[in-house]
């Protein structure tokens, strides 16, 4: 024992755990490959899936990265009142459920929206929301922000001597632009670019409630019309393949281009003084900060300003659902936190090796291709309906486990780093060890994600959609349900309830895990 | 505080003697039991008489309905599928879902002869496209409807998850044959979206998104009736219009065989076709005592009834359903 460098672990069961991950996921696809590959014929119409799949998500993923240039730039170069709360602003559209931001959006965009009634007024036709423009518009909506933080930590890379050295040379804005910015962008936007271009391959709530038809529909899409409309498992499982194919090519592209920073840490940019040219530019940074901080805001404002009259008013049955969301999310929580320390503990200890593999699987699998999966294989053995909301909190929790990861595997390795050798000689226990060194500096990791995953699964419309009933559903389901019933008060109403319970959950777990954190 | 945990204790109790009663499951469109739909009005009826208690279960449009079937197959709860048409009755008797009635059938008021031993229909319509009755160069054909500017739109439903999609699919199919890929190509410019459910489509024509929607000729009885609102109207084609009639059955997987006989028999009763008119805003199958409400003599009729037997139904659904795809994909 005396030749240990490092002290007792869980990279045993951290070992379990990523085999379990493995042995799930990879069940679930020979399930859904199983079923597929018997008939997989893809028509002109599943082409034409795939090539809208691609298309809306080359498309959100450029102007995404795009728009976040110059806003980026902006946010760098001046300071404002509120200037914390627009960084936080910039972190909410990924907690926000996807159901809540397309009613945000429709409220503005659509053809009774903001901006429609206003280019009626002086007699322009109306913007026509349904189709591809609609699911680019609120992709571009949800990923800006992280473009931009993307953005905003590759600036924060930047050595601060570049900089001053840059004051010492008189830089201006354009030789700041050629200097400074061009290599963070050089190195960021290649990653950046594809994590967006990954996240919107996947879409399905969008696609759904955003898309015009078989024009506008996207492989997840398709899965779910195969197996909800028509409960062509064979076909559903066929798509299915394809979905899986394409996640993997994104995620091997991911892994040739150098590592995006993860877009979720602290930004600190205060320090960074950057020339803040002239009237001109000023005037033009400002534009941007109001163009883009608005596009952010006014759909989360809308969905305050429409929802609340109907916050009195709705059914129990909303209640309930709301209720089982909140169980679902919990639940969701505690087993990403089961699985999550183990993993990360033999990610920190093993710079390589297949439990990274299991870990970073959960990113080329779809929510639906998993729950297609679950479906078929549970199938023989079970009713997979009575099993609906503990399944989704499961695929949640798995969806949520990459991100958890990647802040929790950092920290470990610090942790190991600093306190290891200590440990050891002074002989402590794997208990003491846990206890007293690695969870109090894991707090705020853990509470960060605990948080993330919590408002994740709140709005999650994904396994749920699938195979859930109104019975057995949860909010976002609900909130679906209206919609489709043109209940469109009811459900912001019930939007507003949503976003209020996620923000708050979240807030609560990643509180929870500053309070008192060691770190 | 004592006497809210009575209050509670009470209604536990009550709970408990309400379950004891036989559940009747009946799975249905969401319109049938929206607040104005026939659901509230049928089940207090239904409830008066069967010492039951009769529960609907929305589950999306009619043609999901089906697939919502399949999907929970002998697991489902579901006694009674109340609102699938003709265009899907083979497709539930190929999966082995429904089980003859054994009833005698009363004289219908249907406009073709009824065979079936599974299926009792509840009530009939035409589709059609609804429009303002102030719109200019309403369409009177598909033709028509093609030739209009592409910025006239129309909201039609996903023949998969929607009857009236489905409909519209053999209507077209039904007219045209082998020229129904060329009228999809036409029309595709024309819709605005495509809606997994009629309450959706039809939303979104009265908050004045598209110009037009598919529904029935007898919509319009509904805003002039309930709203006394003469503003709608339908299109009359010149093609004919295709018919739907829509049924319900007893399922194969039911645990109240006898309750799911007495409901499909009241089905056919005044008690429920009474309500149909005016809910459900479709011909009733059996004309109830008192006729058709006032307001049903204004709707459109049709120069020619369009309707392909449950047999070539299925039989074509497939192709067209990929000329379908195939048009509005590109």
């Amino acid at each position: 024992m005396a030749d240990r460098t490092q002290p007792l672990s869980l990279v045993g069961a951290g070992k379990a755990a990523s085999a379990a991950l493995l042995v799930v996921i990879l069940g679930a696809l020979l399930a859904v490959a199983a079923t597929g590959t018997s008939t997989l014929r893809l028509g002109p119409s599943d082409w034409a899936a795939l090539r809208f799949t691609v298309l809306q998500a080359v498309l959100s993923a450029a102007i995404s990265v795009l728009l976040a240039i110059p806003l980026a730039r902006a946010l760098i170069r001046r300071r404002f009142p509120l200037y914390g709360l627009a960084i936080t602003l910039l972190g909410a559209p990924f907690l926000l459920p996807v159901l809540v931001a397309v009613l945000g959006v429709l409220a503005v965009f659509g053809r009774n929206g903001l901006i429609s009634q206003m280019m009626m007024s002086i007699g322009l036709p109306p913007i026509e929301i349904y189709g591809l423009q609609g699911v680019v518009l609120t992709h571009v909506f949800f990923n800006l922000p992280l473009a931009t933080r993307l953005i905003l930590q590759g600036w924060l890379s930047i050595p601060s001597e570049q900089v001053r050295l840059g004051h010492a040379l008189g830089f201006g804005p354009s030789e700041a632009a050629q200097h400074l910015e061009r290599p963070v962008l050089q190195a960021v936007l290649p990653g950046a670019f594809l994590v967006i271009f990954l996240i919107c391959s996947t879409s399905f709530a969008v696609a759904l409630t955003m898309g015009g038809g078989p024009r506008a529909t996207t492989l997840e899409l398709a899965i779910y019309q195969a197996f909800r409309f028509e409960f062509d498992l064979s076909r559903a499982a066929a798509l299915g393949a394809v979905q899986v194919a394409l996640c993997a090519v994104a995620v091997l592209a991911i892994r040739m281009v150098p590592t995006a920073p993860d877009g979720f840490g602290g930004l600190d940019a205060t320090r960074l003084q950057l020339p803040k040219g002239g009237k001109w530019v000023r005037a033009q940074d400002i534009a941007v900060l109001l163009l883009g901080l608005g596009f952010l805001l006014f759909p989360i404002l809308m969905i305050l300003v429409r929802g609340f009259p109907f916050v009195s008013n709705l059914p129990d049955t909303i209640w309930m659902a709301a209720l089982r969301s909140l169980c679902v999310a919990i639940v969701s929580v505690s087993i990403m936190l089961v699985l999550a320390l183990p993993i990360a503990t033999t990610l920190a200890r093993f710079p390589t090796g297949w439990p990274h593999f299991a870990a970073a699987l959960p990113i080329a699998v779809s929510p639906l291709v998993l729950g297609l999966g679950a479906f078929v294989g549970l199938r023989p053995w079970i009713d997979p309906g009575s099993v609906v909301l503990p399944l989704t909190a499961f695929v949640n929790a798995v969806m949520s486990l990459p991100f958890v990861l990647r802040s929790l595997v950092p920290e470990l390795r610090k942790v190991d780093a600093h306190h290891g050798r200590l440990a050891v000689a002074l002989g402590m226990s794997r208990s003491n060890w846990m206890r007293l060194i690695v969870l109090p500096r894991l707090r705020r990791a853990h509470g960060f994600g605990a948080g993330l995953t919590a408002a994740l699964s709140m709005g999650d419309l994904g396994v749920i959609a699938l195979f859930g009933s109104a019975d057995r559903g949860t909010l976002p389901l609900a909130i679906y349900q209206l919609m489709g019933s043109y209940q469109m008060d009811a459900a912001a109403g019930a939007a507003l309830v949503l976003m209020a319970l996620t923000l708050c959950i979240f807030w609560i777990f990643d509180r929870g895990g500053r309070f008192n954190a060691a770190v | 505080m004592k006497t809210s945990l009575i209050a509670a204790g009470l209604l536990t109790l009550a709970g408990i003697a309400n379950a004891q009663s036989p559940v009747l499951t009946v799975y249905t469109y969401d319109s049938f039991v929206s607040d104005w739909g026939p659901g509230p009005v049928v089940e207090a009826a239904f409830e008066e008489t069967c010492g039951c208690d009769l529960q609907f279960v929305a589950a999306g449009d009619g043609a999901a309905l089906l697939a919502r079937l399949q999907l929970e197959g002998s697991n489902s709860d579901a006694d009674i599928v109340l609102g699938l048409d003709t265009n899907l009755t083979a497709r539930a008797r190929e999966a082995g879902l429904v089980v003859p009635h054994g009833l005698e059938v009363p004289s219908l008021d249907l406009p073709i002869s009824w065979t079936d031993d599974a299926f009792l229909p509840f009530d009939w319509g035409y589709f059609a496209f609804v429009h303002n009755a102030d719109m200019a160069n309403a369409p009177g054909s598909f033709e028509e409807l093609i030739a209009l500017p592409d910025d006239v739109k129309i909201v039609i439903q996903d023949p998969r998850s929607s009857t009236p999609g489905l409909g519209l699919l053999m209507w077209v199919k039904a007219a045209y044959g082998d020229r129904a890929p060329q009228i999809w190509e036409g029309l595709a410019p024309h819709i605005l979206t495509v809606t997994s459910g009629w309450s959706e489509a039809y939303g979104l024509f009265l908050e004045g998104e598209a110009e037009m929607v598919l529904s029935y000729t007898t919509s319009p009885a509904y805003h002039l009736i309930a709203e006394q609102d003469a503003s709608k109207t339908a299109a009359n084609f010149s093609e004919g219009h295709y018919m739907q009639v829509e049924v319900a059955a007893m399922l194969e997987g039911s645990d109240q065989p006898e309750l799911a006989k007495q409901f499909l028999s009241f089905m056919l009763s005044d008690g429920f076709q009474s309500a149909i008119p005016t809910t459900n805003w479709m011909y009733p199958a059996v004309i109830p005592t008192d006729g058709l409400p006032e307001g049903f003599e204004t709707l459109i009729q049709p120069s020619q009834a369009l309707l392909k037997s449950p047999e070539d139904a299925a039989s074509v659904r497939d192709a067209a359903l990929q000329e379908w795809l195939t048009a509005l994909s590109r």
